[in-house]
């Protein structure tokens, strides 16, 4: 039986049928072909999948379209401006050589987010605590938390809002 | 993941309604447990009714001298509360360290407690804080509601509303924390509630329970010193690959002194 599902993503209004088991990630990937958001373990353990629901970094391999039903979410394709400028959060990535494969990274991007958007000037060891539920299995990590840390203090100064 | 049919109740009655009505049916709060339990087909419900558009359900509020959680809480909401840390922050510590972030924005009181996992955080607050699990038909003693491995005092049918606790005079939660999972191998809450110490354990047994040997050697004489001679029973401990019954039972004493040594 399908189901009606409608939410908005990255700032558009999106519609779909779906069976009511349909995760949010699969709908994310296969409904809507933005598959910018991974599936690295399908078992909440990784957070490659993590988008932002509502504002919140949610694991999207562990709530269903239907629970997402009316809600604002945002995948790592929201996140550069129009005209192709990345957010701060993205730059400070590049800059810091925060990927190498760049699996684990539209996770890491969103959940980095989310940590700067809680905790403004993030430093070391609370970002590495925060990472808790992100697993990258080429960077060794350090690259990341010099992202997050620097990004924190940027957003913070520029009161990033997005 | 087997297909089910999925409601969005907006009342509690209405959800309590189609658990008498349906089929096969299962209550879905954060999705963190029950989820994975269905991709694995663990567990294979006709009908999924979700929680989330339940308002009555979240919130954290004050009533006189208890401190009302509803069910549909998320732990993140919990550990951030300006209430929560203000009363009873041992609550706030507790919720702060389970799982991930991700895992805190979507996981409930309410699910967590109903789900009673022995390596679960929670029961050691409901039960050391001494706080009532309200649901839609009655009231449970936080002592009363575990009554063993993934057994809660819940009868078919019934949910889960709120968690009153009372306002302890001090409270403070210690984990040692599975380091892949984030479970608690042992988790300790001891709680000053005024009129005496309250000690509880998660992740040792089956089931949360209290040291009341800890108990009352804490409440005669608050201090480490108090509690050194007394050895927790390793019988009928948790053993497992991550930690023997009697590592366990050693733990509780460790953590038990650690929160102690955090009062100031
Ligand atoms: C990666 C990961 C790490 C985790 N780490 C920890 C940890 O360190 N410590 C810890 O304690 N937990 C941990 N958890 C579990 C987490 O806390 C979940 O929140 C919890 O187990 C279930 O809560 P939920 O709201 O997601 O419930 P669900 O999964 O939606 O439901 C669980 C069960 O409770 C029932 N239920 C839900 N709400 C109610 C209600 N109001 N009334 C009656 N029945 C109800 C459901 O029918 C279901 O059977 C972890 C989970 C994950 C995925
Ligand atoms: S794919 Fe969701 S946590 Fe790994
Ligand atoms: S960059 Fe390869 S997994 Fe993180």
């Amino acid at each position: 039986m399908l189901t009606d599902v409608n939410m908005t993503i990255n700032g558009r209004e999106v519609s779909g049928k779906v069976e009511a088991r349909t995760l949010l990630v699969e709908f994310i990937r296969d409904h809507l072909k933005l598959t910018g958001t991974h599936v690295g373990c399908d078992t909440t353990q990784c957070g490659c999948c993590v988008v932002h629901v509502d504002g919140r970094a949610v694991k999207s391999c562990t709530i269903l379209a239907l629970q997402a039903r009316g809600t604002s979410v945002t995948t790592i394709e929201g996140l550069a401006k129009p005209d192709g400028s990345l957010h701060p959060m993205q730059e400070a990535f590049r800059e810091h050589h925060g990927l190498q494969c760049g699996f684990c990274t539209p996770g890491m991007v969103m959940m980095g987010i989310d940590i700067a958007r809680r905790h403004p000037n993030a430093d070391e060891h609370t970002v590495r605590h925060e990472l808790e539920g992100n697993i990258c299995r080429c960077t060794g990590y350090q690259g990341i938390v010099e992202a997050i840390v620097d990004a924190s203090r940027t957003m913070a100064t520029a009161g990033e809002k997005v | 993941m087997q297909d089910f049919t999925f409601h969005m109740p907006a009342a509690v009655a209405d959800a309590s309604g189609l658990l008498g009505s349906c089929e096969d049916p299962k209550l879905i709060a954060g999705g963190m447990t029950l989820l994975p339990t269905l991709k694995q087909r663990l567990a294979e419900p006709t009908d999924l009714i979700d929680l989330g558009a339940i308002a009555d359900l979240k919130g954290i509020r004050r009533e006189g001298e208890h401190i009302v959680v509803g069910a549909m809480t998320c732990h993140a909401d919990v550990a951030a509360s300006e209430l929560v840390l203000s009363t009873i922050p041992g609550l706030a510590m507790l919720a702060g360290q389970i799982g991930d972030p991700a895992v805190r924005h979507r996981g409930t009181i309410g699910g967590s407690c109903a789900n009673a996992d022995p390596a679960a955080d929670y029961p050691a607050g409901i039960v050391g804080l001494g706080a009532t699990v309200v649901t839609n038909q009655r009231e449970i003693a936080g002592d009363d509601f575990f009554v063993g491995l993934f057994e809660t005092a819940l009868e078919p049918g019934e949910i889960i509303t709120a968690m009153r606790f009372p306002v302890p005079k001090w409270s403070h939660y210690m984990k040692l924390r599975h380091p892949a999972s984030g479970y608690a191998v042992v988790g300790v809450m001891i709680v000053d509630t005024g009129a005496g110490v309250r000690v509880a354990v998660t992740g040792a047994g089956p089931s949360a329970f209290r040291v009341t040997a800890m108990e009352e050697a804490l409440s005669a004489d608050f201090s480490a010193k108090a509690i050194d001679a007394i050895k927790v029973d390793a019988d009928g401990l948790n053993a497992d690959m991550h930690a023997s019954a009697a590592y366990r039972a050693h733990v509780i004493g460790v953590l038990a002194k650690r929160a102690i040594a955090a009062r100031r």
